[in-house]
């Protein structure tokens, strides 16, 4: 007991001994302001549990999710055996929503390692060296925005090959311009401030100015944008593979299934309406987590 | 030899109708060791003469030399930044807010390739009297006199020749201010360090500074040193209208 | 009446390891007067001052008997009834002029934006009007600075535009945090006028925080000196130099001065009793 106390005292010092001491204190004291937010606890509850649906879905599912039984199709909620009911192939779709969540989990983890960070990258280069080459990744930026994103994710596929992957990948090219922009605008204002001058003064590289200097101020606003979007990410991955480009059938992923529950939705409302909800759930808890991270990596935030 | 310097010095901002010549024709040299005050209106290009020195104002013509070497446009190398550092005027804009005074110190000795960082950060932070406690603190945990603590110890960590101040106590206030004063007062007679110190307050460079110049709007109008400061014997009528000014009849003249 | 009175007046925040009090339970009062707060630096000055319009951010709380702003107390107004308080009846020039505009907007827009909210005017008239307003606080070719971003003015000028900013609304009373450390002597001086002009002429009440002493004690009326969170004196400021308290003799001690050279400036040393004692009212 007294041993965990003084422990808690040692990660909660006001005065750190070492450099070791002193990140170990803030990373406890940051999980405890993530943790005073109820909602954003929330969120991360969810995550979590889906990480771990993830994981364990061979343990969890009832059925598989491939078994076809088209005896016992379009079975309706909470019929016995199938809480979720079963869709029009007769597949149980709880089992689907648990297997489906691998893939959105592979999904988002992609998308949202590659877009954000090619878009931090373009645009902070962009918004620090200026002069032309600020222009000229920014002409591109805009060309990308310029088209319509899921043209544009279509005819990478279509360029690329059908699959989960390529659609991942399409979907990361059109991602990115959103961030860069963001970035670049707030690399315009650092850059002109004290801080950035000073350790100009001290001969650092620009490569080190910008990783070091400039990402940490704009990451918070990337990681609440990247949350906010995630909704829209898996919708578009559930958009290629509905024009089946994307995770291809019998697959579970979760906007394929809506896709497939699509035709049946006014008589057979659940087939799409339950892997609408676990979309809805997934990225409500991302927006919610994204909240409580953004107070947890600003350090100002709530103590001045 | 004169350690920096300076011989019609312009420099401008931006260009066409919006182009701004911040400093015309500035001239005066510091020699070794001493300490210049630069004072003047606000808005006059103090700041921006120290700026175009270390190369952040990179639009100027003239002549600048640092210890002998002429400098050009807005290039340094390593060599310049050993040599020459600058504090700036506002501690509230000038530390990085998501950096602690830990990292702050020890990115910058390990950008001069100082070894044994650890004990210098130590040493650097008890030079500038801040204990071990505020190591692992971050700005917005700090006091505007302790940021500019933190500030004067990134400048020094290098083991700079010259130091540049801008308004290193303006933010202060006077406890605070006496404290840093002296503490540039003892840097200087350690090591022999070369000050060039901007400040609107007149009795803070006639302590300071054995020399300063006087700017308005742009250009400097008067050189003196600090015995004439102290007597009041000023050529030009704006700096006569400065020293009335800042002793103006008040109680404490009395 | 008193235009302000304040009874009691704590602001507190708890942390991990705490509260932190950085006021502990001042009184004082505000006439049509200048009425300055000097202390050193943490003695809890801006957090008085953003107290009385209830701008502390939580977790930090604000604990008093009465703030009452023409009888009327403040801590009993709602949030909304607080915003046109804060607009209208009372501004505030903040510590750290250059965090408070926008990086990304032109200056000039930004008057003109404040100047807009508090007048039914046409553009044109806003934009001349913001002109002589930059003009009135000496800034040289106002024209330029409109058009500029605030990190292309100079420390000086960034105050002068807080300053020329707070002025839009006419206000009854005008809390200066620090609203002139970066300005010249003379440019100071033409600040100080307007404020002074405004004290006198259209009876508005003037809280000025400072460090600078002298500037107080020439251009204030009444000061207070705060320790800790508390006051530990309160006097006319032309008898500041006569002060008694230790303390604010500390202060005025570690003043370099231009007719007695020295080698090394007197620090302060602190004593625990000062922060001990109770505090000072500062009622007129
Ligand atoms: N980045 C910039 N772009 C355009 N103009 C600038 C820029 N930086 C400074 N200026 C202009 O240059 C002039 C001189 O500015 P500077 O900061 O050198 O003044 P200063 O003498 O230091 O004044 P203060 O005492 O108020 O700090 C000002 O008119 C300012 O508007
Ligand atoms: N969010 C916070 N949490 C804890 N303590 C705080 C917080 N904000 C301010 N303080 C403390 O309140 C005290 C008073 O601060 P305040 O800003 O009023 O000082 P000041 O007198 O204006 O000083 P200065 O002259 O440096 O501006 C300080 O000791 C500060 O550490
Ligand atoms: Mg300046
Ligand atoms: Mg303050």
């Amino acid at each position: 007991m007294s041993e965990t106390l003084t422990l808690r005292q040692w990660l909660l010092t006001d005065e750190p001994t070492s450099r070791r001491h002193a990140r170990l204190a803030s990373l406890y004291k940051g999980w405890l302001t993530l943790r005073g937010n109820t909602m954003a606890m929330f969120g991360l509850g969810i995550l979590v549990a889906l990480v771990l649906m993830a994981l364990f879905a061979p343990l969890i599912a009832p059925h598989d999710p491939y078994v076809q039984n088209l005896g016992n199709r379009l079975q309706p909620l909470g019929s016995p055996g199938h809480p979720f009911g079963t869709d029009s192939l007769g597949r149980d779709i709880l089992s689907r929503l648990i297997y489906g969540s691998r893939i959105t989990l592979y999904i988002v983890t992609l998308v949202a390692l590659i877009a954000p960070v090619a878009g931090l990258l373009v645009g902070t280069v962009a918004g620090y060296v200026g002069g032309w080459v600020d222009v000229i990744l920014m002409r591109v930026t805009d060309i990308f925005l310029a088209f319509p994103r899921l043209v544009l994710a279509l005819a990478f596929v279509a360029a690329l090959g059908a699959g989960i992957e390529n659609a991942v990948l399409a979907i990361s090219l059109t991602a990115w311009p959103p961030y860069a922009r963001m970035a670049r605008a707030e690399t315009l204002t650092i850059r002109a401030s004290d801080y950035i001058s000073a350790v100009r003064l001290q001969g650092a590289s620009p490569v080190r100015i910008i990783t070091r200097h400039i990402w940490p101020l704009c990451i918070s606003s990337l990681i609440v944008r990247v949350t906010l979007d995630m909704a829209g990410i898996i919708l578009a991955a559930a958009g290629l593979g509905f024009l089946g480009l994307g995770a291809q059938p019998p697959s579970p992923e979760w906007g394929a299934m809506i896709s497939e529950g699509r035709r049946f939705i006014l008589d057979h409302w659940w087939v799409a309406t339950m892997p609408g909800l676990a979309i809805f759930t997934v990225s409500l808890a991302f927006n919610l987590l994204g909240d409580g991270l953004r107070d947890v990596l600003d350090p100002k935030e709530g103590s001045q | 030899m004169s350690m920096i310097e300076i011989e019609g010095l312009n420099v401008w901002f931006g260009h066409g109708p919006d182009r701004v010549d911040a400093v015309r024709g500035a001239s005066f040299s510091v020699a070794r060791g001493e300490s210049f005050g630069l004072v003047g209106e606000s808005g006059s290009g103090k700041s921006t003469i120290l700026r175009a020195i270390t190369g952040l104002a990179p639009d100027w013509s003239g002549r600048v030399d640092i210890d002998g070497q002429a400098l050009a446009g807005g290039k340094r190398d390593r060599a310049f930044f050993r040599k020459v550092q600058m504090v700036f005027q506002d501690p509230y804009a000038s530390l990085h807010p998501r950096h602690s005074v830990d990292q702050v110190l020890s990115e910058t000795l390990h950008l001069h390739g100082i070894p044994d960082i650890d004990a210098r950060v130590r040493s650097l932070l008890d030079d500038v009297g801040l204990g071990g406690r505020f190591r692992f603190r971050y700005p917005h945990q700090l006091s505007g006199g302790q940021r500019q603590r933190v500030a004067i110890a990134r400048a020094l960590a290098g083991e700079p020749e010259i130091l540049l101040l801008d308004e290193p106590t303006s933010a202060l206030d006077v406890s605070v201010q006496a404290e840093i004063l002296n503490l540039l007062t003892d840097l200087r007679a350690e090591h022999g360090l070369t000050y060039l110190m901007v400040s609107h307050d007149l009795p803070v460079i006639g302590h300071m500074c054995d020399r300063l110049a006087v700017m308005k709007s742009g250009e400097i109008v008067e050189v003196m040193d600090v015995g004439a400061l102290r007597a009041m014997r000023a050529e030009h009528e704006y700096t006569r209208d400065l020293l009335a000014a800042s002793v103006a009849p008040g109680p404490h003249s009395a | 009446m008193n235009l302000l009175d304040v009874e009691n007046l704590w602001v507190k925040f708890p942390t991990r390891q705490g509260v932190v009090e950085a006021v502990r339970g001042i009184s004082f009062s505000l006439g049509r007067e200048r009425l300055g707060i000097v202390g050193e630096s943490g003695s809890g000055k801006s957090m008085t001052g953003r107290a009385i319009l209830r701008l502390i951010r939580p977790p930090g709380m604000i604990e008093a008997d009465r703030i009452a702003l023409e009888g009327q107390n403040l801590l009993d107004l709602s949030e909304k009834d607080m915003r046109t308080v804060r607009g209208e009846r009372i501004s505030m020039v903040m510590q750290d002029p250059k965090f408070s505009l926008n990086p990304v907007m032109r200056v000039g827009d930004q008057i003109m934006e404040a100047y807009l909210l508090h007048n039914k005017v046409g553009k044109a008239e806003a934009r001349k009007r913001s002109l002589e307003m930059l003009d009135a606080v000496s800034i040289r070719d106002p024209e330029r600075v409109m058009r500029a971003y605030p990190h292309e003015v100079s420390g000086g000028m960034g105050q002068r535009i807080m300053i020329a900013m707070m002025l839009i609304p006419n206000p009854q009373i005008l809390i200066a945090d620090e609203p002139t450390s970066a300005l010249d002597v003379s440019v100071q001086r033409q600040v100080l006028n307007i404020m002074d002009d405004l004290v006198k002429q259209r009876g508005m009440g003037l809280i000025f925080i400072s460090h600078d002493l002298n500037l107080v004690s020439e251009f204030c009326d009444r000061v207070l000196i705060m320790y800790a969170g508390r006051i530990v004196e309160v006097c006319d400021a032309d008898k500041l130099h006569q002060a008694t308290h230790p303390y604010t003799r500390g202060l005025l001690n570690s003043l370099p001065r231009l007719d007695q050279p020295r080698a090394k400036l007197e620090v302060l040393s602190r004593d625990p009793a000062w922060s001990e004692a109770p505090s000072v009212g500062g009622r007129a």
